[in-house]
């Protein structure tokens, strides 16, 4: 969490629900709490409802069910001009009839602002953006970078508390992403403002967030820093959304505190972590992430439980190797090893011992 | 090369097509706003003549004016265009038509006034087959073609084939005008009428023209020293001069009508007689080429300025209504959910599938002073029944109807327009604290402008040629340019002030699409996405 955050909740969604047709709900029952300045970032597969619980906030939908709060005020009667909130749109919504300059004097105009400090602020924000010379400009003179900064800094020039964006890097290349990213990011903390980042892109949630809420079928599966999220996901839909992930199928035998023991459909017998299984002979989809898993028998530890796998292919991807196996009957099965001086080079074909620790594997729902 | 070419084929049907029912028809309503060939084809001699008189002294024309009017007025008559002629002259100077049309019928009688006594002289002169013994010969057929070529020009007429007869060179010489004048009635006997020359007797006109040739001294002691045919009368004729009237045909015309001795229509034939004339352009903006000068007309006829700014004032105040009312409705077309918006399109659409005419009519109905609207007042007690609303026969009826009726021209390009604006941006100004009406007037409508412009354009264009609702409704305050067009095209057929008209009305219509594309820019209109 960003320094500054207290832990006094500051927009708040309670046991919120939204139906747009009156018969199947859009978002099922969400509940989420963000304290002032942080970064959460909503992240889901299309039709999730992000887009929806974006617009609720900013008031350009209204609930269904629930309470949505603001400060500890509720906000579901306050119409969206009065809610303060910035926003930043996929497609950037600058005004195409106004300059560059005029789109960012607009929210200053609109609260009466005098003429003079308008210009200050409309210049400052400009420059915070490094597009202090493109203030004569129209929209459709600038590229899409461009125009992403500038619906930034419009969205930040009357100096909003809580600042929404959907999906507002959506139409960059990848490296013009990666430095907006790191300048949003940058920016949001440097001014201590509450951000709600709406994403596809899970290397955008994870690089940038405080937390991440992952969205499926309009509920949040799981909300937790980035780290967690990775390391510990807490259903096969985050295991499988976040990161490459490798699954074995299999049944609880036994389960003993922090470990269970779990048969895999091919046979073998392996040892686990207990997520949300909760009774013997229950299925269970057991998660693996590729770098946890190691074939060196120099490295692997000592109790480390080890596997039959045979070499399917080998990928050189540069910084990593890549290599598919069949592990378990799983042909799928992906290992990642960094390429360094004494790595081994698997060859295909070959039979192998694959290894991990107990904890890095983890029994979830089936 | 051959894409080229393919290209040119595929696009062929529509260019043919455009240039024979739209430019074609534009090219010729420009030309015929100045043409004014009328006067020189049918009285070409007197013109020639005419061009020799002063008309600044109060001095009448000369004698040879008078002859070549005869010689020309009796064979337009003949092929009965001398009415044309009048009804033409008549636009710049009221009474010619007239005029032209009593001295006509009285051209027999001048061309008597020689034939009688010619006939006494020598009874031979009565004689069809003599006159065509006299005057025909050989080596005039120039002289026939000469003639024959001035015939078919007055009359727009084929005049080719066979005369079966030709002048005699000699008599040509001899008698100028009896040649010409005889040479016309044998065209016209021959080609026109397919008689024999020789079976038909002369015009009067022949007769009137002998008395001409008989008037000069030479052409007498030439008649003396003549032997070809015809000589005995001829010099008998010649012998007997002063049995033939003493006047010339000044007096002759004078004596039918005094007006062809009055110095001011002299003076508007000569002024009317070139190919080309402003005449027409200078009436449609209500003033008249003089011969003095351009002078404006006096104010009791000053109609047609008044009409051009009426249909323009008309046309924008039914521009401006179009947007009061069209605007609402295409913004609730574009914003409805689709379902709702469909039937609000069909509403919209719907007086497409019914006839100009009907919904005209029914405007009618609804506007009389008996109509449906006055009723309904009358019955809710807001206007007295002594004193109905005229909604009709006025200004006001024709902007009622014509605003309804070009309502959709209005709705349609506004719609596509704002179909193209995303609700993002009007959330974008909300979000930054616009009010509702903040972001409808700063954000949502400067976009939709390009819509009103293509739809102004379209209604402003459409309204300013419009005729059949003002035709309908509109009465006398309330009738547009085109009406005068369309009674000047098929009543009055003065087509060359219809096309004057027109002409100024596309000129107008250009201009101030000039100044649009100045103000506003012809890029910033939009017709859809
Ligand atoms: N205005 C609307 N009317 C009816 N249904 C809607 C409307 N907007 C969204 N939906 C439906 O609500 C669901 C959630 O939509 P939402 O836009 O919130 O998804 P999202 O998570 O933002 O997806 P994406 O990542 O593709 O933007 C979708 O199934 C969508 O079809
Ligand atoms: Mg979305």
């Amino acid at each position: 969490m960003a320094d500054g955050a207290s832990n006094e909740a500051f927009v708040e969604f309670e046991r919120v629900q939204k139906s747009y047709d009156g018969e199947s709900l859009v978002v099922k029952d969400l509940n989420l709490t963000m304290p002032k300045g942080e970064f959460l970032t909503m992240l889901g597969p299309s039709g999730s409802g992000k887009t929806t619980c974006l617009m609720m906030l900013a008031g350009f939908e209204t609930a269904t069910h629930g309470d949505i709060r603001l400060g500890g005020v509720s906000i579901n009667d306050i119409p969206p001009h009065k809610r303060g909130i910035g926003m930043v749109f996929q497609n950037y919504a600058l005004f195409p009839h106004m300059t560059i300059a005029e789109n960012l004097a607009f929210p200053l105009e609109v609260r009466k602002m005098g003429k003079a400090e308008q210009e200050e602020k409309v210049k400052r924000a400009l420059d915070m953006v490094e597009m202090g010379s493109f203030g004569g400009r129209r929209p459709a003179q600038l590229s899409g970078g461009q125009q992403q900064r500038v619906a930034l800094a419009r969205a930040l020039v009357f100096e909003p508390e809580l600042v929404l964006m959907d999906e507002p890097l959506g139409a960059l290349d990848k490296q013009l992403r990666e430095k907006m990213q790191f300048e949003i990011t940058h920016l949001a903390h440097q001014l201590g403002i509450t951000t709600v980042y709406v994403t596809h892109d899970q290397t955008e949630a994870l690089t940038m967030s405080d937390r991440v809420a992952v969205f499926d079928d309009g509920r949040i599966q799981q909300l937790a820093p980035p780290d967690k999220l990775y390391e510990e996901p807490e259903n096969s839909f985050v295991a499988q959304f976040i990161g490459e992930n490798n699954t074995l199928e299999g049944v609880v035998k036994e389960i003993k505190g922090n470990t269970c023991v779990v048969q895999l459909d091919g046979g073998e017998v392996i040892d686990a972590v207990p997520v949300n299984v909760s009774e013997v002979g229950e299925r269970t989809r057991v998660s693996i992430r590729p770098e946890r898993v190691e074939y060196n028998r120099d490295r692997l530890h000592e109790d480390a439980h080890t596997l039959k796998a045979e070499v399917l292919e080998f990928i050189y991807m540069g910084d990593i190797f890549r290599t598919r196996l069949r592990v378990a009957g799983n042909d799928e099965f992906i290992i990642k090893t960094r390429n360094a001086p004494d790595q081994v080079r698997l060859t295909p074909g070959t039979e192998i011992e694959i290894g991990w620790l107990a904890e890095d594997c983890r029994a979830l729902d089936a | 090369m051959r894409q080229k070419m393919r290209a040119l084929m595929l696009v062929a049907p529509l260019l043919i097509f455009v240039v024979v029912t739209f430019i074609v028809p534009i090219l010729s309503m420009l030309f015929r706003s100045v043409e004014n060939d009328i006067v020189a084809n049918t009285i070409p001699g007197t013109v020639v003549a005419l061009s020799e008189w002063d008309g600044s002294t109060s001095e009448p024309p000369h004698e040879d004016v008078y002859r070549n009017l005869y010689i020309d007025l009796f064979k337009a008559e003949e092929a009965k265009q001398h009415t044309r002629l009048g009804t033409r002259l008549n636009y710049e100077k009221t009474g010619l038509s007239s005029l032209f049309r009593t001295t006509g019928r009285s051209l027999d009688d001048i061309g008597e006034l020689w034939q009688d006594p010619l006939e006494d002289i020598d009874p031979n002169f009565e004689e069809g087959s003599f006159w065509y013994e006299m005057m025909s010969g050989s080596g005039g057929e120039g002289f026939l073609e000469q003639r024959r070529a001035l015939m078919a020009t007055m009359s727009g007429e084929d005049m080719s084939g066979e005369v079966g007869f030709v002048p005699s060179a000699e008599i040509v010489d001899l008698l100028p005008w009896t040649a010409s004048a005889y040479t016309d009635f044998a065209l016209w006997a021959a080609i026109r009428d397919g008689d024999t020359v020789a079976e038909e007797d002369p015009w009067e006109s022949v007769y009137g023209a002998l008395g001409m040739d008989l008037t000069s001294p030479e052409t007498i002691s030439a008649i003396n020293s003549y032997g070809g045919p015809g000589a005995s009368a001829l010099q008998a004729a010649a012998a007997n001069i002063d049995q033939l009237p003493s006047f010339g045909f000044r007096e002759a015309f004078v004596e039918e009508d005094e007006d062809w001795g009055a110095h001011d229509v002299w003076a508007t034939i000569k002024l009317y007689s070139p190919n080309m004339t402003p005449g027409y352009f200078l009436n449609a903006v209500d003033m008249t080429l003089t011969p003095d000068g351009v002078e404006s007309k006096p104010d009791n006829q000053q109609i047609y300025t008044t009409l051009f700014t009426r249909t323009l004032v008309m046309a924008l105040i039914i521009t401006a209504s179009c947007i009061l009312l069209g605007y609402p409705v295409a913004w609730l077309l574009a914003n409805l959910p689709m379902r709702t918006a469909s039937i609000l399109m069909i509403l919209v659409l719907l007086p497409f599938w019914t006839s100009l005419l009907v919904r005209t009519s029914a405007w009618k109905v609804l506007l009389q002073q008996q109509g449906v609207i006055n009723e309904i007042l009358v019955w809710l007690g807001f206007v007295n029944d002594a004193d109905r609303l005229i909604l009709m026969n006025n200004a006001t009826g024709t902007v009622i109807a014509m605003t309804h009726i070009l309502l959709p021209f209005m709705i349609l390009p506004l719609y596509s327009v704002m179909k193209t604006i995303p609700p993002s941006y009007q959330r974008a100004a909300k979000s930054l604290g616009a009010t509702n009406w903040t972001a409808f007037w700063r954000v949502y409508f400067p976009q939709s402008v390009p819509g009103i412009g293509a739809g102004s354009i379209l209604v402003f264009i459409l309204a300013i040629g419009y005729y059949i609702t003002p035709e309908i409704v509109g009465g006398t305050d309330g009738v547009f340019i085109s009406n005068r067009i369309a009674y000047h095209i098929s009543s009055s057929l003065n087509w060359g002030l219809a096309a004057a008209l027109g002409t100024i009305l596309l000129v107008v219509v250009l201009g101030l699409y000039w100044c649009y594309d100045k103000i506003v820019g012809i890029d910033n209109v939009k017709l859809g996405g």
